[in-house]
């Protein structure tokens, strides 16, 4: 298991993963500080979305909390022209590509789809059934393949595509076609898994027997596993196979092992099936303590911590205020975005549910 | 200058409708901050702890603890400081209004479970005409307030997409799920086999109270079937100690008082007569044994009940008055089947029914009463199941009685109770044998069904019971 930043916070690169090292090496502390300050700012995040579903506000949360560094630091270690393709708790990978949080709670609000536009972002929506999305990050990087546009060595065009996903999907069939297809076609692709070792109620143990990144070998995918708790194993590691996959060395798989300390939705009650005991002994790897611990070695001061305290605080109101605010979208977005030119069906549809509505005089929907 | 805002109880777990108070983290005349925990609710899913959506001093509960809330009613206000959030104050006008109307009818019966409001004769044993009110009421709910009342239920449709991010594991996977755990997984700490878990879970036998004589500490099938054996005739060895208290007072509320309503109804509407009849079994038993083995009800239950079920469509088409409904004006005779099956739930005794039985084959009405009883089971029963229905079986031979004297379901005239079928002296051919023993009763409205039809269609039920070649006719 590749790891950089032990859990007490001591930084060392053994011999075998220098090629990791590397990584670190070209960081500066503003990068340091950037990735402690969105691990902090997802968190925040987290535990106001949670407190907004808990007030009425949001239809459903889904909670990332322990899962920041396995988050933020593959998230910047896609480079500028790679896609994304997350499954539905990637809120940290999010913020690592200038995602508005907000769109991300207007689709948990049922107010649209998620709203960000793919092209622009590079970060695609989020999928909500399970493994869905590696099938079409595998097809997007086949078509990367055709394009021409890898292993050029032309940095400002060639283009690498990362898919996110659970142990949970890793049982799913999309899981191993993805691998089929994408080890076929020597494709540019990184299966990100992060293993946060529950799938609702099932245990990582009951999906598989081998470790999860030995998953790809026999399809002909290598992978490797990290400590998903030390952001710098998660940020080298990502960067140096997203690098590889760029230049045209195929599909590569990285088992990332962390674990969901809150809920898998806020629907679901893991009290009813972890003990608490586990649950204790991972809250003790927090990855955002782990990385503090290594910054104040670094010598970064008590006011840089409270700034981000503060910055925190702040966004959890905004957060909040704009949650409150959120109007219900038109009945006509949910027609409008079907087909590219009008639709006869369509409007038909629209044309009865508009009747249908007004049909509640004044309580009709607006 | 304050405000007084009111927070709405959230659906906090896709679909849920209502939620129980657990206990109150505050009192009137706290000061509570944006996110503080007020209080700890549980739903059918879960405990949860809501936090504050506002900032101020708590002015009132409008729900005790103990209380059943349905999602959407208010449960707290707080004295709000207009300055103190901007959001808050502008959607205070649609609060406040809201809440005016809201308020008293809270305060009045804080908290009342629909059932009581909608109609005090059906739910529970029945049920009203009352369907169609709920989504016009909750759509003006959310209107009125659009800021503060939960999103989920307008928005059904457009959460259509995130809610399946774990509806569809969770619904079937939250509950199910778990206890699914507890009877197949080896997190009880048991070892056996799936075949043995699920013939403890036939049997009523606790695989953690067995011991296993198998490799490791397996439990062996033997192990079960002795268990059972045991367990047939220590069962309910354990009785409470008596309790401390002289009395103890249960309101009458929610579904119980739905139960009581409907059954003080019917009892003291409908002159109620009963018969009954002994009748032997056994070819009934052995007709279920060979469905069970036949390949095309492979996977399907099979019970007594289902010959029962079958008998009783047959016999209401020979005695057609024992299917109607009395009025003050006209009898109405139903010629359709929708027969109703009395449940003991969770929530309490419910009656829903299998639509158009009568079109039924042997091998759909099985699926439709195990489907019906699994829904039912699940506490997911729709008040359109309970609608409308015809004739009613009450089963009370799984408690191990011999019969009773079932009181109809309001709207009906006749109901019959299965009793339990084991084993009896009887005599055939002037010699005892054993033989597979029930005893069928059955109750009807006296005003519509006279003694000679009631008695032949007790009759015609038994001896389907007694020769279940009969259906063949």
């Amino acid at each position: 298991m590749v790891q950089l930043l032990s859990p007490a916070g001591d930084y060392a690169v053994p011999k075998e993963w220098a090629t990791y090292g590397k990584y670190i090496d070209r960081l500066s502390e503003a990068d340091f500080l950037k990735f402690y300050r969105d691990m902090a700012r997802m968190r925040r995040f987290d535990k106001e979305a949670e407190a907004l579903q808990r007030q009425g506000q949001l239809g459903l949360w889904i909670p990332a909390i322990g899962q920041e560094a396995a988050q933020i630091g593959s998230g910047y270690g896609v480079g500028h022209n790679d896609h994304i393709f997350p499954s539905y708790r990637e809120h940290g990978v999010a913020i690592t590509h200038g995602i508005d949080l907000m769109s991300i709670l207007k689709m948990l609000r049922g107010v649209n789809h998620g709203g960000w536009n793919p092209e622009e972002t590079r970060f695609h929506l989020y999928a909500i059934v399970l493994g869905s999305q590696v099938l079409h990050a595998t097809g997007y990087a086949m078509g990367v393949k055709m394009d021409g546009m890898v292993g050029n060595g032309d940095l400002e065009n060639d283009l690498a595509v990362i898919s996110y996903f659970g142990d949970g999907a890793t049982a799913e069939g999309d899981i191993s076609e993805s691998f089929l297809f994408a080890a076929i076609n020597h494709s540019p692709i990184v299966f990100f898994c992060q293993n946060n070792q529950w799938a609702i109620s099932s245990s990582v143990a009951s999906q598989t027997k081998v470790p999860l990144y030995q998953r790809g070998s026999g399809f002909g995918v290598p992978g490797i596993r990290i400590d998903g708790n030390d952001i710098l194993a998660s940020y080298a590691v990502t960067a140096k196979h997203m690098d590889d996959a760029r230049e045209g060395s195929g599909p590569f798989m990285i088992e990332a092992l962390t674990y969901r300390i809150g809920a898998h939705t806020t629907s679901d009650d893991p009290t009813k099936y972890r003990d608490s005991e586990e649950v204790e002994y991972w809250k003790a790897r927090d990855p955002l303590a782990r990385f503090e611990t290594f910054l104040r070695r670094q010598g970064i001061k008590q006011d840089f911590f409270d700034e981000v305290a503060e910055a925190g605080e702040k966004l959890s109101t905004e957060i909040r205020e704009a949650t409150f605010a959120l109007k219900n979208p038109p009945i006509e977005n949910m027609f409008k975005y079907v087909y590219s030119d009008k639709h006869p069906r369509i409007d038909e549809q629209l044309d009865w549910l508009r009747k249908y509505e007004a049909s509640f005089g004044e309580d009709a929907h607006s | 200058m304050t405000t007084l805002a009111f927070f709405n109880l959230p659906d906090v777990g896709e679909g849920l409708t209502e939620a129980e108070i657990v206990s109150w983290k505050v009192k009137p005349g706290d000061t509570v901050a944006v996110n503080q925990v007020i209080v700890e609710i549980e739903t059918a899913k879960s405990l949860v702890e809501l936090p504050c959506p506002f900032a101020g001093v708590v002015s009132e509960l409008l729900a005790k603890e103990g209380d059943t809330v349905e999602v959407g009613n208010s449960i707290i206000s707080v004295t709000v400081a207009d300055a103190a959030s901007s959001v808050v104050t502008s959607s205070m006008p649609a609060v406040a209004e809201q809440a005016a109307s809201a308020h008293q009818a809270v305060a009045d019966a804080a908290a009342s479970v629909s059932v009581e409001e909608k109609s005090p004769n059906l739910v529970g044993y029945g049920v009203s005409n009352s369907v169609g009110a709920t989504r016009r009421q909750r759509h003006g709910a959310h209107n009125t307030a659009t800021s503060s009342s939960p999103v989920a239920v307008d928005h059904a449709a457009v959460m259509a997409t995130a809610s399946t991010i774990s509806v569809a594991p969770l619904a079937a996977g939250g509950a199910a799920a778990i206890a699914a755990l507890g009877a197949m997984s080896a997190s009880d700490g048991v070892i056996a086999k799936p075949p043995v878990r699920k013939l403890a879970k036939d049997l009523n036998v606790d695989l953690t109270k067995v011991t296993g004589t198998g490799a490791g500490g397996e439990i062996t099938r033997e192990d079960v079937v002795g268990g059972a054996q045991q367990a047939s005739v220590f069962r309910n060895l354990t009785t409470p100690a008596p309790k401390s208290e002289r009395e103890e007072r249960i309101p009458v509320k929610g579904v119980r008082k739905a139960i009581a309503n409907a059954m003080v109804s019917s009892a003291f509407t409908a002159p109620h007569v009963s018969i009954f009849v002994d009748v032997d079994a056994t070819r009934t038993m052995e007709y279920v044994k060979r469905l069970k083995a036949s390949t095309d009800f492979a996977g399907v239950k099979v019970t007594p009940l289902l010959i029962m079920a079958k008998a009783m469509i047959w016999a209401v088409r020979r005695n057609p008055m024992v299917n109607s409904t009395f009025t003050e004006e006209e009898i109405i005779v139903h010629n359709f089947v929708n027969f109703g099956i009395a449940a003991a739930t969770p929530r309490g005794l419910i009656v829903p029914n299998i639509k158009d039985a009568d079109k039924m084959s042997m091998l759909e009405l099985a699926m439709a009463i195990e489907q019906l009883a699994g829904t039912a089971r699940e506490g997911k029963t729709t008040p359109a199941d309970m609608k409308d229905g015809t004739i009613t079986i009450t089963n009370i031979g799984v408690f191990g009685v011999d019969t009773g004297t079932p009181i109809l379901n309001p709207g009906e005239v006749a109901i019959v109770a299965l009793g339990s079928i084991r084993p009896k002296p009887w005599v055939v051919n002037n010699e005892i044998q054993v033989r597979q023993v029930t005893t069928i009763g059955a109750t009807f409205d006296h005003r519509v069904v006279d003694g000679d039809v009631a008695s032949r269609f007790v009759q015609d039920v038994a001896s389907v019971i007694e020769e279940p070649a009969l259906l063949l006719d």
